[in-house]
């Protein structure tokens, strides 16, 4: 037995903010192991500067995002490639958005509208801005070289 | 199933953040009000409860309401979380009903928060943006103001709606919240002050957005019998529905319109449905709960709303879904007067007066004006539909302008991502 232990005293503090009630700042940091699953293909495919959807084998539902089960019937899909020119089905510019995207604000969203699938894509619009950017105008995509397997490694841009 | 109640309810104060009370501390005062109340009412009473909140990320704390069941005194009875994005609340709602409609509980509390002032705005949104898929919406866009800018600028080309429109229901809300003291943001608006505020995504300003909140609210729900017990004013709960979308809304279909009741296919020849324009799972939820609560014209058998108004946009994309016009005609609905409060100055002209019945939507100032901690929300807009229907809005708020005269039949509505999770709550006086 030691009666004399002590814990040991660091130099580290607390950031306090305020005292009544007390208020400190905690720091909250993680990294996770995350797994595109199925959806691998898709990504893999930016990589290759295609876009992949999923076409239903059961009811021929073709989604432009992808989707190994079909929402309409639930049988299995296969992967299509889509076109590389669409239309913008709808915008919006932000001008604010979550700590991870502030810094690149102000980004335009787009849904993409592709002949012949009957859902929509996410992407962001570079080369347009305020009045120029309309719905029904026609854009194509754009890849990055160094892929990051994200979905922002396609763009689109005005053709 | 049998007939529930709800006894009683109570909500506490919405601010930006209470740094003096943890969500314990905030449920546990909304739960003395509802208690203090309804005097027939003691903790023996109830049963169980079904505790509401959104996030995780926000509380930095798993298993958040079992804390709160011991801290109120209600361990060891039965009690579970529900959690469903912005709706949340209103599932917690139906969920405390289906308590006490199954049988399994006489008296079952549904009680809700929400403590959003932890984090800085910018990092609220991004755990609010979590609620989108993080494989392909939150790496591109990561901002659910970015979303329902999008679905707004589609509402916009297919129907017409302006963002004068839009702006009315933010000066609606903001001076109805002017008469409700547990309102976070009140104030005497103008379109031209919504307008002129910062830009957030286009053409979405910071007015026409709801803000980040903390608070709670409960409500308890009861048998007939044991509503007969406890005395007090009950209202009854006449219907629920719920209904459900694409997460991604990008996947949303383009199909046909689900019909309520008084419409006919002829309505919407032109119509693709739901699109990115319109809330497929809220007409769902509107559909079922009428189909329960036998209402056959919304727009004539209810006298008032309490809907998710997260933006004015989505105000105006509700009373699409609940059929109080018809899909495209929510702009010239605001226009008509008809979701105002007949009794207060807004500084507006309406048009087309007679075309549509007032029906007043958020009279107590919705989430624009209320504020929006998102596990309390659909259980505040509960809460205050009750004190409408027992005629108690003075007592509650301290100023009768927000009391309408007799109502009978309340709407209260819950909404989720971008219209993922809806539920529809039909309240009637007894
Ligand atoms: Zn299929």
């Amino acid at each position: 037995m030691n009666k004399d232990i002590k814990l040991p005293e660091t130099d580290a503090g607390t950031i306090l903010f305020n005292v009544n009630p007390i208020i400190q700042k905690f720091h909250y940091e993680i990294d996770y192991i995350h797994t595109y699953a199925q959806d691998t293909p898709f990504f893999a495919g930016l990589a290759k500067q295609k876009l992949l959807g999923s076409r239903c084998k059961g009811c021929g539902y073709t989604f432009a995002t992808p989707r190994s089960h079909c929402m309409e019937c639930g049988s299995p899909t296969e992967w299509v490639e889509l076109p590389q020119r669409g239309i913008v089905h709808t915008f919006t510019t932000c001008h604010f958005g979550g700590e991870a995207f502030l810094k690149e604000t102000p980004f335009t969203l787009i849904l993409v509208e592709f002949e012949g699938v009957q859902t929509l894509f996410l992407s962001r619009l570079l080369g347009a801005e305020g009045d120029e950017i309309k719905i029904g105008m026609p854009v194509r995509a754009r890849f990055l070289r160094n892929c990051k397997f994200k979905p922002t490694d396609v763009y689109f841009v005005p053709v | 199933m049998r007939p529930v109640y709800m006894v009683t309810g109570g909500i506490t104060k919405f601010a930006k953040s209470h740094p003096d009370k943890d969500f314990r501390l905030m449920v546990k005062e909304a739960l003395d009000y509802a208690m203090g109340d309804l005097p027939g009412i003691s903790l023996d009473e109830i049963d169980g409860s079904v505790c509401s909140y959104f996030s995780d990320h926000f509380t930095r704390q798993l298993m958040a309401g079992a804390m709160v069941q011991d801290y109120v005194g209600l361990s060891p009875k039965p009690s579970r979380r529900v959690e469903g994005g912005g709706a949340t609340g209103g599932l917690c709602f139906q969920s405390a009903w289906e308590s006490v409609a199954s049988g399994r509980m006489e008296v079952c509390l549904a009680m809700g928060f929400e403590t959003m002032g932890r984090v800085n705005t910018w990092k609220g949104n991004e755990f609010i943006a979590l609620a989108s898929d993080t494989n392909f919406d939150f790496p591109v866009g990561g901002f659910y103001t970015g979303y329902y800018a999008m679905m707004l600028n589609r509402h916009m080309y297919e129907f017409g709606t302006t963002v004068e429109q839009m702006a009315k229901v933010a000066v609606k809300n903001h001076i109805n919240a002017v008469h409700n003291r547990y309102a976070q943001r009140p104030g005497r608006i103008t379109i031209e002050d919504v307008r002129s505020s910062q830009m957030v995504a286009t053409p979405l300003t910071l007015l026409d957005i709801c803000q980040m909140s903390e608070g709670a609210a409960v409500c308890i729900l009861a048998s007939e019998k044991a509503a007969q017990r406890l005395g007090g004013t009950p209202v009854l709960v006449k219907g629920v529905g719920s209904g459900t979308d694409a997460m991604r809304m990008a996947d949303r279909p383009h199909g046909k319109v689900l019909l309520l009741p008084h419409e006919k296919e002829e309505d919407y020849v032109d119509v693709k449905y739901p699109g990115v324009h319109s809330f497929r799972g809220g007409r769902m939820a509107a559909k079922l709960a009428y189909a329960m609560a036998g209402i056959n014209d919304p727009g004539q058998d209810l006298d008032f709303i309490e809907l998710h108004d997260a933006y004015t946009s989505s105000e105006i994309q509700t009373y699409e879904d609940l059929g109080l016009c018809r899909y495209g005609e929510g702009g010239s609905y605001v226009d008509s007067g008809a979701p105002f409060m007949p009794n207060i100055e807004y500084g507006l002209t309406f048009s087309d007066t007679s075309r549509w019945r007032k029906l007043p939507v958020n009279p107590s100032g919705g989430l624009l004006a209320c504020g929006h901690p998102v596990g309390a929300t659909g259980l505040m807009q509960a809460v205050f539909a009750f004190w409408q229907l027992q005629g108690s809005v003075q007592k509650h708020l301290g100023d009768s302008t927000l009391q309408l005269s007799a109502p009978k039949r309340g709407l209260i509505h819950s909404h989720a991502g971008t219209g993922t999770y809806i539920t529809v709550s039909i309240l009637e006086k007894v």
